[in-house]
């Protein structure tokens, strides 16, 4: 075979191989809109400061708590690796690729994904995982998460789960074709609109109250890896009511956090004290908090940490004046265009359900 | 171990990379190795069932060849003997050989038999006598109609004296064993196959990519279309609810589908013997461009088709008894029509049989049925058409060499209808609907985009039929569209390659289907 | 021959069966053909073809069909 040949087979080998990185960057969902809990898991990444405090978590994290508030009040320098319904696994995971590049002081976890013991939803499982840097973590977690349906080998190249995006790709995702925009802050999820808390419907009775066994896992897993590289494990059970939190499980968990001499704080009972009023601080009738109840309760809960660990203030020090400055920039100008838009349409519509493109 | 999934594609490359890195005299223990892992992973126990007939026909090979070597030995060593004498003692040893042949057929038929229509017998039985059906469970071996068929024709030709038998148990373990085409054939011919099947093979480019193209052109043609399409022919199948108009087009999308499956399979498995060197028969011949059934019977899965006449159809009327009725029925049903009597039986018997074969289901004798039925009618209309074509000068002229071929298509589309709704009588009431409450609004009114192929669906079926049909045609009029990209710059011809790889990653209908509706806020 | 030669030009008027020597090769002849053929010789000749004799080369022409018959004959 003649040299010349052998060149013409390299070029369009290289070739494809570009074309395809370009079709999978382009089709890969960019949730810059919307939808845009696919981006907070990546975003971790591009965090220049160090952070005392982690959170790890669901929904329960990423938009009960407001770490610019927790800047702002304490001079705590706080993160919250949250995407939506993360599992027990997947924050454990987390955690290991967090450790990986800072060790904080503190590290929050939110308990209510210990009522899942098993894969749930190839949808959110790609939301969480998608973003994650390559490292034995990932793999770990990819294979401890998948549903029936997914492959390994389509978290290698998402283009083979994502190709059939060709005849619905939008604006946004040529826009974001090699580039995103931030979507948290300092992964906070924020949503100023209010929508109260009318009541939930009564809890049923289950069969079996008792923990997973596999979530347990790697709830030990995480209380291990936190002993051995010197960080202090907090427990917590954010205060909304709903998905329903069992006694039966509360127990459960307290059981753990006594055996394991770590703090568990279920938040439900302490609305009042934290001063939660959930005719107006919640955005969804009461399954999240919106701006102002994340505040309130990252106020709440920061008096809880200067109170009990002993976290620098590091207001005053130029490098973190000037990310945190940055940071409360965007908010507050994310803040504000919230609170115009609801002014004008009396409901957000370039946020949430609304913002979805088609 | 699915064509379409990660996993074969993956085995694939494993297998073509190592088949060029081992010396050339390991090659074929190589694939024996790779057909054997492809089976154990399917499940351990379909190897068992494969080791059996390899087994048994290697036995009964061998015995049977040893026995003509004694037997052309006596004679050498006994010329002495008269003619009858000599007679007397090929009978002797013809009986014996016979006797092997009937014990390697009943065996492996036997066991097809078992496990894959004791539970069709069962039902119908029970049915019949108003029982209770209780299914039996069985495992039918992946593949076991291919091997089994391949098997059984090996054993024929040997016992023929057509075939020398295979003495490496081994080698002929691979030829039975094969992975690429123990899913969907073709079905070889050990004479075939053999040629290219043992011998040791250096990489060539050209060999080597023509391969790789085909295996593409055929996933192509699978994942792009069939399986793309496949969704409309379900929602359209099932349940019965889409009567009329809804029929023709079910009738046209199966007939697609099928096309797009079956070739693409055929083309991927001819293309992995192709990257290797390995000749194997060809399944298709352009099917769909037939004027006839018949024709069309020359050129659809061609190697099942040759099977069946040379393993059933010439046997059963070169039989005595068949011919003896054949002699008969001339004495006493005249020339015309006595002559035609072993014709008809024994198409009959081959039109049961291949129905059976497809499925063990009586749709798919009822298919047999109307195949049989169309092919003979024609051939009973064949003077008819003669004096047609005679008079009006019709024939050779390609509008109505175009008529002929949709008549075809056409045909073969309404018959194949039986394998796709749920029993017999439901095709009937169906096919009939097409004739009698055919509503043509639905091609206007956007019925067919609620049947779960949307705009871009069908947009990718165009094109895609578009390129199948311009390849077909190009095949027809100018020969190997491979062969016509070789000869152009090596950019064009890899491009081509590259660009139907990309198509088909991207347009294929596979993995996870992204449903953006899957992504709406869920509240958690 | 001459009656070997009768039974084909009845089968295909049109053919020119002195001349072929591709009759299968160029689907002159089908299967069909072939059964009718293998009981008209039974008929005609008194010989039964067997099945291992039905291969191309011996139907291909009209020559290699009478060679097969008077072979079996011999036999």
């Amino acid at each position: 075979m003649k040299k010349r040949r052998w060149l013409a087979v390299l070029l369009t080998a290289v070739c494809t191989v570009g074309v395809l990185y370009l079709a999978q960057r382009l089709l890969t969902p960019k949730y810059q809109k919307g939808i845009v809990e696919g981006s907070m898991v990546a975003e971790y990444y591009d965090e220049t400061v160090e952070h005392d405090v982690v959170f790890i978590g669901d929904c329960e994290v990423y938009e009960n708590f407001s770490p610019i508030t927790l800047w702002e009040d304490y001079g705590i320098s706080s993160y919250i690796r949250g995407s939506a319904q993360q599992l027990t696994w997947q924050s454990y995971y987390l955690l290991e690729d967090t450790l990986r590049y800072e060790t904080p002081d503190v590290v929050v976890f939110n308990v209510l994904a210990l009522k899942y013991d098993e894969p749930q939803s190839e949808a959110y499982n790609r939301m969480t995982i998608d973003g994650m840097r390559w490292s034995r973590s990932k793999v770990e977690d990819i294979l401890a998460s998948m549903t029936d349906e997914e492959h390994f080998i389509e978290y290698v190249f998402p283009l083979l789960r994502y190709h059939d995006r060709w005849s619905e790709l939008n604006k946004t995702d040529v826009q974001h074709w090699f580039s995103k925009d931030p979507v948290t802050h300092a992964g906070y999820y924020m949503r100023v609109d209010v929508q109260p808390e009318l009541g939930f419907p009564d809890p049923m009775p289950l069969a079996d109250y008792t923990l997973g066994e596999k979530a347990m896992g790697y709830l030990q897993r995480m209380a291990d890896l936190c002993r051995e590289k010197g960080v202090a494990l907090i427990l917590i059970k954010a205060p909304t009511e709903y998905p329903h939190w069992y006694d039966e499980w509360d127990e459960q968990v307290a059981a753990f956090a006594e055996e394991n001499g770590v703090p568990y704080i279920n938040y439900i009972p302490l609305q009042d004290d934290i001063g939660l009023d959930m005719a107006t601080d919640t955005y969804d009738g009461g399954l999240h908090l919106n701006n102002q109840g994340a505040e309130k309760m990252a106020a709440y809960f920061g008096a809880y940490l200067k109170e009990n660990y002993d976290l620098p203030d590091r207001r005053g020090e130029p490098e973190y004046d000037a990310v945190w400055q940055e940071k409360i920039d965007a908010y507050e100008a994310m803040k504000r265009q919230q609170y115009d838009e609801l002014a004008q349409y009396g409901e957000l519509v370039s946020f949430g359900a609304n913002a979805i493109e088609e | 171990m699915l064509f379409t999934s990660y996993a074969f594609v993956g085995f694939l490359a494993l297998v073509l990379l190592a088949y060029y890195l081992v010396p050339g005299r390991f090659q074929w223990p190589l694939l024996l190795l790779a057909s054997y892992a492809f089976y154990f992973a399917a499940s351990p126990y379909y190897l068992l069932f494969i080791l059996v007939t390899t087994a048994s026909a290697w036995a009964v090979c061998v015995k049977m060849e040893d026995l003509t070597g004694a037997q052309k030995a006596y004679l050498a060593d006994h010329k002495d003997l008269d003619r009858e004498e000599k007679k007397a003692y090929r009978e002797k040893i013809k009986k014996r050989k016979r006797a092997y042949l009937i014990a390697a057929l009943a065996l492996n038929l036997g066991i097809l038999a078992v496990t894959k229509y004791t539970n069709f017998v069962l039902r119908s039985v029970s049915s019949l006598v108003g029982g209770a059906f209780q299914p039996v469970d069985l495992i039918v071996p992946m593949g076991i109609s291919f091997y089994t068929f391949q098997t059984v024709g090996y054993v024929i030709d040997v016992y023929r004296g057509k075939q020398q038998a295979q003495r490496s148990f081994f080698k002929l373990a691979l030829f039975v064993g094969f992975f690429p085409q123990l899913v969907q054939g073709p079905i070889s011919r050990y004479g075939q196959l053999s040629e290219t099947l043992y011998a040791p093979h250096k990489f060539q480019e050209k060999t080597f990519s023509f391969g790789l193209m085909r295996i593409l052109w055929g996933y192509f043609k699978k994942v792009v279309l069939a399986d793309r399409i496949l969704t409309g022919v379900t929602a359209l199948v099932q349940g019965g609810q889409y009567a009329g108009a809804y029929v023709f087009v079910a009738m046209l999308f199966y007939a697609f589908e099928l096309y797009c499956d079956f070739t693409g399979g055929i083309d991927i498995t001819i293309g992995i013997g192709e990257a290797m060197g390995i000749r194997m028969a060809e399944n298709f011949d352009l099917p769909y461009f037939s004027k006839n059934i018949k024709e069309y019977w020359n050129r659809w899965h061609i190697t099942m088709g040759t099977w069946f006449t040379d393993y059933i159809f010439y046997p059963l009327s070169a039989s005595r008894p068949m011919l003896r009725l054949s002699k008969w029925s001339r004495a006493h049903l005249g020339q015309k029509m006595g002559k035609r009597v072993p014709v008809y039986l024994c198409s009959l018997a081959v039109w049961l049989a291949t129905g059976i074969w497809h499925g063990a289901a009586w749709n798919f004798v009822a298919w047999g049925l109307a195949n049989y039925v169309v092919i003979m009618v024609s051939q009973e209309l064949e003077p008819l058409y003669e004096r047609f074509h005679a008079r009006t000068h019709l024939r050779g002229k390609a509008p109505y060499e175009v008529f002929q071929v949709v008549r075809t298509v056409l045909l073969m589309s309404m018959i194949r209808m039986f394998d796709c709704y749920r029993d017999v009588p439901l095709t009937i009431a169906m096919v009939g609907s097409m004739f009698t409450r055919f509503d043509a609004a639905i091609f206007t009114d956007g019925s067919l985009l609620a049947i779960g192929l949307d705009g871009a669906d069908y947009l990718v079926l165009a094109v895609g039929l578009a390129v199948v049909l311009g390849v077909s045609l190009y095949k027809r009029k100018r020969g190997s569209v491979r062969e016509a990209l070789y000869a152009k710059p090596a950019g064009v011809y890899y491009g081509a390659m590259a660009l139907l790889l990309v198509c088909t990653v991207v347009f294929g209908a596979y993995g996870v289907g992204y449903d953006a509706s899957q992504f709406i806020y869920n509240q958690f | 021959m001459d009656e070997l030669l009768e039974i084909l030009q009845d089968m295909h008027p049109e053919v020119d069966f002195d001349a072929s020597d591709t009759l299968v090769d160029d689907k002159v002849l089908d299967s069909f053909d072939i059964v009718t053929l293998i009981s008209e010789i039974y008929d005609t000749f008194g010989v039964a073809v067997p099945a291992e004799e039905i291969v191309p080369a011996n139907f291909n022409s009209a020559t290699a069909l009478y060679a097969l018959i008077q072979r079996l004959e011999d036999e």
